[in-house]
């Protein structure tokens, strides 16, 4: 069982300082972000690595931080045989938001990463089915964004009632 | 039969092939529901078949969006959302309420009293029993057992007025408030809930009796949809879905909350008993036998619990959480349901994401209905057990 700040520690050993930064000021839980380009390798290494295990993504969440302009992933990782936990996240700028799919590695992400899109218009690359999944496909914009306008009409139907 | 789909991955059909007795055969895809009667509600199945056998499965949902996540963010209270996560499972109400007050007591440093613990374990542990008792009964109906659905919904009606008598609602309650309940218990509660567990007992026999050891239903269940363990891990699937295939994993004991630690109770797993284990007769199973587990935890918390206490003592009166943010889950009778809450200091919450169990738990189903005949899909949408209000929230 190995605390955030350690795994930080190895994170930052296998793959250098400025790739991840560990955030351990906020009362509830600490958590590392992550460079986006990096998510998938150092998902990869997380599940793989002896020691770490992290063989279940418990939820994975788009945020859009509007203040900043910034969109973000969460991605809550849990280890079924090590017992550790650890919170990694993403920021990406607004308007130019995607990163690595981790599709392939935990099969969990697959709804989820297509359900981050549909809400938040994130893309994944390398993502095997990249559609939207609650909205249907002609829906327009990203509804949990926080500057979302709902759409007049969807297909001749009033849709504010 | 051409492809009725607008977008979304192509599925490309096989050339129609001679199979040697002078008749062709060709692929063709068929839309199984919204309006069918076996897939809980309104779930689209896109399936591609080779006579009757499934060769690829493509789930549509969507179809009761409504973006609970997005009405929570424009409440501007913490407790407005309790309501709201009552229909996200609408037929557990009580474990959704359960594990959102949870979290956000956690987010706030708040502990509740002895007596609304042990109160809010008991209406838990009876959600859960009325939830499997639906999910066991609706399981037989899909696949042709009509008596057993009404021998359940009985039962179930049994648990339905004690939360009537406490809350004066049936289905969706919002009972369980941050920081305490809405009221306590009816002065007959401990009685009633006493006397339930009592008559309840036999009653699982008799359901063994009736549909777990038919002989009917036995092969129409076995070998049926066998989800393997590292598949199942992968997916992220919980739940009785989840022990059904072997595994030892219940929050209640692995990642325990609230007080599930002082009782005593067994995590109950499938074991391969009537075929392969993580089939569809295994996931079933796991379901009858948690009822009793839940039995066991409600008599033991019965003894327990405090005759005094104020369930309002911790209710906060204006919910202002503290800037950051928690991932906090609990197990319904789903599996597991986390809520990911963030606060931003103000009244309203920056963002609510649940995480919801049937979601997740059908996002495999296309992995192991391949191969499968059309008839048997039904069997296994019924094993994993969705509530369509949750995968699509």
């Amino acid at each position: 069982m190995k605390t955030t700040e350690e795994l930080h520690q190895i994170l930052s050993g296998q793959f250098g300082e400025e790739a991840c930064e560990l955030k351990a000021d906020e009362k509830v839980a600490p958590w590392i972000i992550v460079k986006p380009d990096l998510i998938r390798d150092i998902a990869k290494y997380l599940r793989d690595e002896k020691g770490l295990r992290f063989d279940s993504l418990m939820c994975l969440s788009g945020v859009h931080y509007q203040k900043e302009n910034e969109l973000g992933v969460t991605y809550h990782l849990y280890s079924t045989t090590e017992k550790h936990k650890l919170t990694l996240k993403v920021i990406m700028p607004e308007d130019d938001a995607h990163l690595p799919t981790v599709e392939q590695i935990w099969k969990t992400a697959d709804w989820h990463e297509r359900e981050a899109y549909d809400m938040f218009g994130i893309r994944f690359d390398g993502h095997p089915d990249p559609r939207r999944i609650l909205c249907p496909d002609d829906w327009e914009g990203y509804p949990l964004r926080k500057d979302y306008q709902v759409q007049e009409f969807y297909r001749g139907m009033k849709v504010e009632y | 039969m051409t492809n009725v789909k607008e977008k979304g991955p192509e599925v490309t059909l096989t050339p129609p092939r001679d199979t040697g007795k002078g008749l062709k055969t060709q692929e063709m895809v068929i839309n199984m529901g919204p309006q069918h009667p076996s897939t809980h509600g309104v779930l689209r199945m896109e399936l591609t078949l080779d006579g009757e056998i499934v060769t690829n499965a493509i789930p549509h949902i969507g179809y009761l969006h409504r973006c609970f996540e997005k009405h929570s963010e424009a409440m501007n209270d913490y407790a407005k959302v309790i309501p709201y996560v009552d229909r996200m499972d609408y037929v557990a109400a009580m474990n959704n309420e359960l594990g959102y007050a949870i979290a956000m007591e956690r987010l706030m440093d708040i502990r509740v009293n002895d007596r609304v613990e042990y109160i809010r374990i008991i209406m838990s542990e009876l959600q859960r029993i009325a939830s499997h008792l639906l999910a066991i009964g609706t399981f037989g109906l899909d696949i042709g057992a009509f008596t057993p659905f009404l021998y359940c919904f009985i039962e179930r009606e049994k648990v339905l007025d004690i939360f009537e008598k406490a809350s004066g609602a049936r289905l969706l309650y919002n009972y369980i408030w941050i920081g305490g309940l809405m009221n306590d218990v009816p002065a007959d509660f401990k009685s009633d809930t006493a006397e339930f567990v009592k008559s309840f007992r036999p009653k699982i026999k008799e359901l063994n009796d009736l549909l777990s050891m038919n002989k009917i239903f036995i092969d129409r269940t076995a070998n049926i949809g066998v989800l393997p363990e590292k598949v199942a891990i992968n997916y992220g699937v919980s739940g009785p879905s989840l022990r059904g295939s072997g595994v030892h994993w219940d929050l209640r004991r692995d990642d325990p909350y609230s007080i599930y630690d002082r009782f005593d109770f067994d995590v109950i797993v499938g074991k391969g008993e009537m075929g392969t284990l993580g089939d569809c007769w295994d996931r079933y199973i796991v379901r009858v036998r948690e009822m009793e587990e839940s039995l066991k935890i409600i008599e033991q918390a019965l003894d327990q619990m405090p005759e005094e206490g104020d369930v309002h003592e911790a209710v906060p009166k204006k919910i202002r959480p503290p800037a950051g943010e928690i991932y906090c889950r609990t197990e319904t009778p789903r599996g597991e349901l986390g809520y990911y809450i963030i606060s931003d200091k103000s009244t309203s919450p920056f963002r609510v994401k649940a995480r919801a169990p049937s979601f997740v738990n059908l996002s495999v189903l296309p992995a192991i209905s391949i191969g499968a005949m059309v008839a048997d899909m039904v069997a296994i949408i019924g094993s994993i057990d969705i509530v369509l209000g949750e995968v699509d929230r």
